[in-house]
């Protein structure tokens, strides 16, 4: 029996080229990973709202939910002009791409801004008792998701202007794009435990 | 029979950790591997002598039941950072480091998927460290609320400065986890996509999927202690009420997020253990390890129950009796997937040819106090008995059976076992039998005595304590002492055999694993291109099967190199 090395298979050879995909493994359990702290956040936020003896500080009503409705409307459009963007990408329209993700882009950071308005109007503070505490630490966390978000987006658009960029495959659009998808979702669930879900009992 | 070989065979080897040109290394942001692993393991067993020098500063105090060697503020400071820096900068990072050296070469990867993500995890490790020393020399000293940081105490900040000991010390914490984050996205990643073809998930050693295990649970856990951690912060240093209950808050929900990742967080740190336990009784008894998809299955048992059994450490947080019988009745579970590996271990040894080498002597040490500590810990998990002895010292005895007596044991085995596989040179077996016969005998004077005091009623956290606990802590404090005592002849024989040890060949022990077909030390990139097919299951010890195709070249090719 005689054996030489070029005999063994080399088609498996993990690791040593670099491989796209590992990235996008990556990036998916990192993102399972920071839902949890969503998770808690939300967990803390009903276990103190249902054991609160007063949830509202004095003279705060509740909390407006018209510009919030709109802001939600604008973030989880802005989650199917991402998906465009990137079907786009993949029938080879680059410029139809960047288009639709600096849409998004500019999507994200009216979302921003409604935040802000909505912030700066309020009667109350981080240190209003558990409501203000868990209000501007859940949006805020929240929000600066969204502003990662943005950034990312921005840094895959300088990219797509790269000779070659997507030579190797387009799993950093894919994953920022999961990503956006991610904070979506969060804000839906955040927005009906906190806009939606305001009468206490 | 007649090999040819592949000419890259011959080039010249890699420069090769151990060798004096390139100690450096080892001390600059190298993205290998390898090297990382040995950087952990070297930065953990530093802050092993600088949490047990806590340690003994503490066992003096005990020695006498006045508070005559330091002052009770600083006796709190003491166990708190006493604890932390175990368990943040030794234990934590010396499994990493394990998970560094063992991963890529037993499943016969290169490298790490994300190298310079590894590097930068490994660098954060000393960048908190210094966040957390420094928090000995802030006004007010260091965080003194015990390791578990419970609020309303940890948000005390009576001398009213913004950087004080718990601020410092939550910092620290939360460093840690983005470190552990990034390391346990690496570790499954790679596990999960750089493994030798031919190796399916029941042909993986079970070090590795202990070592999946407890990662997937540094997923799901930390960023739930994380959570915490920020809204501690907040109330600490923002003024917010989360957990202050005249704001609304509640105290309690800061334990269920800590418990949440700290009560997982044992086994991220007992799995990998239990793994380096199924490789060395295995090699050290010649025998395949019984039941062995039982045992790396019952790895994720374990992982799920973990996550279901927190609320086990607050039975006597006012947590209402339906509760408590519901986590009693998990907590008991847990037993079930641990007892299949206690079995399994014991029928491996039972009828194997044994050999009682220092890494052997470890596990076996090992095994016999986590039979001990497993008991008391089902003791523990009877609500019952819980709440008569919680927060005594029969605690304080269990869980330094486990995290001491087992986990501390296990790393010493793997330190030992893998140490001319990673090195390049023996160790001297004399030094590591006085090592291993120092510890059992320092570990179980210090904690055995421990029980009884707990059950008569002696409190934890107390620098002074009633006369009639005396007897108990001075025996204790002598074990502890001799503990001590015990790092000078492991310092020796790590320091003097790698410098001047006897060249290591690539299988010492006649082992059978992908990492026992490198040479010692292994090349930068491992296999590289050649890697190995894997046709078997691990641990064919007598059986006369070979591990991978053509396992003759691997063989005469890693004694060549």
């Amino acid at each position: 029996m005689s054996t030489t090395a070029s005999d063994l298979p080399l088609q498996h050879t993990p690791g040593h080229i670099k491989h796209d995909g590992h990235n996008l493994t990556g990036f998916v359990i990192f993102l399972c990973s920071e839902s949890i702290i969503f998770l808690a956040f939300f967990a803390g936020f009903i276990l103190l709202k249902l054991t609160a003896p007063e949830w509202l500080p004095k003279g705060v009503e509740g909390l407006e939910t018209r510009m919030p409705l709109i802001n939600t409307i604008v973030l989880v459009s802005s989650s199917f002009v991402a998906y465009f963007a990137e079907r786009k990408l993949h029938q080879g329209n680059l410029w139809g791409f960047r288009l639709l993700w600096m849409l998004t882009m500019a999507m994200g950071c009216y979302f921003v801004y409604g935040q802000y308005v909505e912030w700066s109007e309020l009667a109350f503070s981080l240190n209003s008792g558990v409501f203000g505490g868990t209000f501007y630490l859940l949006t805020g966390f929240h929000g600066l998701h969204v502003i990662t978000g943005i950034l990312l987006m921005a840094l895959m658009l300088g990219r797509s202007f790269r000779p070659n960029n997507y030579a190797k495959g387009d799993m950093g659009v894919t994953s920022v794009s999961l990503f956006w998808h991610f904070v979506d979702v969060i804000w839906i669930i955040l927005y009906v435990l906190i806009y939606v879900w305001q009468r206490s009992s | 029979m007649t090999i040819n070989y592949d000419p890259r065979v011959l080039k010249a080897p890699h420069p090769v950790p151990g060798a004096p040109d390139n100690w450096k290394r080892f001390f600059s942001f190298n993205t290998d591997a390898k090297v990382i692993g040995i950087q952990y393991i070297g930065l953990s067993l530093f802050f092993l002598l600088v949490g047990g020098l806590l340690a003994m500063v503490m066992r003096g105090e005990l020695i006498t039941p006045a508070s005559d060697l330091v002052d009770p503020t600083v006796y709190n400071g003491l166990y708190t950072m006493h604890g932390t820096v175990m368990l943040f900068l030794f234990l934590f990072p010396v499994l990493n480091g394990f998970n560094n050296l063992l991963i890529p070469t037993m499943i016969g990867a290169p490298d790490m998927a994300f190298p310079k993500l590894n590097a930068a995890a490994f660098w954060l490790v000393p960048v908190f460290a210094i966040v957390l020393m420094g928090s000995f020399f802030v006004p007010g000293g260091p965080a003194s609320a015990g390791w578990w940081s419970y609020p309303p105490v940890s948000i005390q900040n009576p001398l009213g400065h913004f950087i004080n000991g718990q601020f410092l010390w939550i910092l620290a914490v939360a460093l840690s986890g983005v470190s552990s984050i990034m390391g346990a996205i690496n570790f499954v990643t790679t596990i999960l996509r750089m493994r030798a073809p031919g190796m399916t998930l029941f042909r993986m050693p079970v070090f590795i999927w202990t070592a999946w295990a407890a990662q997937t649970l540094q997923l799901i856990g930390l960023p739930a202690l994380t959570g915490g951690a920020i809204m501690l912060l907040f109330d600490l240093s923002f003024g917010t009420s989360f957990f202050q209950p005249e704001g609304g808050g509640d105290p309690v929900l800061y334990q269920h997020f800590f418990w949440f990742y700290s009560h997982p967080a044992v086994y991220v740190m007992v799995l990998p253990v239990f793994g380096i336990f199924s490789e060395l009784i295995t090699v050290y008894s010649r025998k395949p390890l019984f039941g062995y998809r039982f045992v790396a299955l019952a790895s994720f048992v374990i992982t799920f129950l973990g996550l279901i059994v927190w609320v086990h450490h607050m039975f006597y947080s006012g947590t209402p009796q339906w509760m408590r019988n519901l986590f009693m009745v998990t907590t008991m579970l847990i037993a079930v997937p641990t007892g299949v590996k206690v079995f399994a271990w014991l029928g491996t040894l039972w009828g194997g040819k044994i050999r009682l080498t220092t890494p052997m002597l470890f596990v076996l040490g090992g095994l016999v106090n986590f039979i001990f500590g497993g008991i008391t810990g089902v003791m523990l998990g009877t609500a019952p008995i819980d709440i008569h002895v919680g927060n005594t010292y029969f605690v304080v005895a269990h869980f330094h059976y486990i995290i001491f007596n087992t986990i501390g044991f296990g790393i010493f085995a793997g330190i030992y076992h893998w140490f001319p596989k990673f090195t390049g040179r023996m160790f001297y077996e004399g030094l590591g039998k006085v090592h291993f016969a120092l510890t059992f005998i320092g570990a179980t004077l210090n904690w055995l005595p421990l029980h009884w005091a707990g059950l008569m009623g002696m409190p934890r956290r107390v620098a002074s304590y009633d006369p009639e606990f005396a007897l108990w802590n001075v025996i204790a404090s002598i074990g502890a002492f001799m503990l001590g005592v015990a790092s000078i002849p492991f310092i020796l024989n790590m320091v003097s055999s790698w410098a001047r040890g006897a060249k290591a060949p690539p299988n010492p022990w006649r082992a059978i694993g992908l990492e026992w077909l490198l040479p010692s030390p292994p090349p930068a990139e491992n296999f590289e291109d050649d890697i190995p097919t894997v046709i078997s299951e691990p641990y064919g010890y007598g059986l006369g099967r070979p591990l991978v195709e053509d396992e003759d070249y691997y063989v005469r090719r890693a004694q060549e190199a």
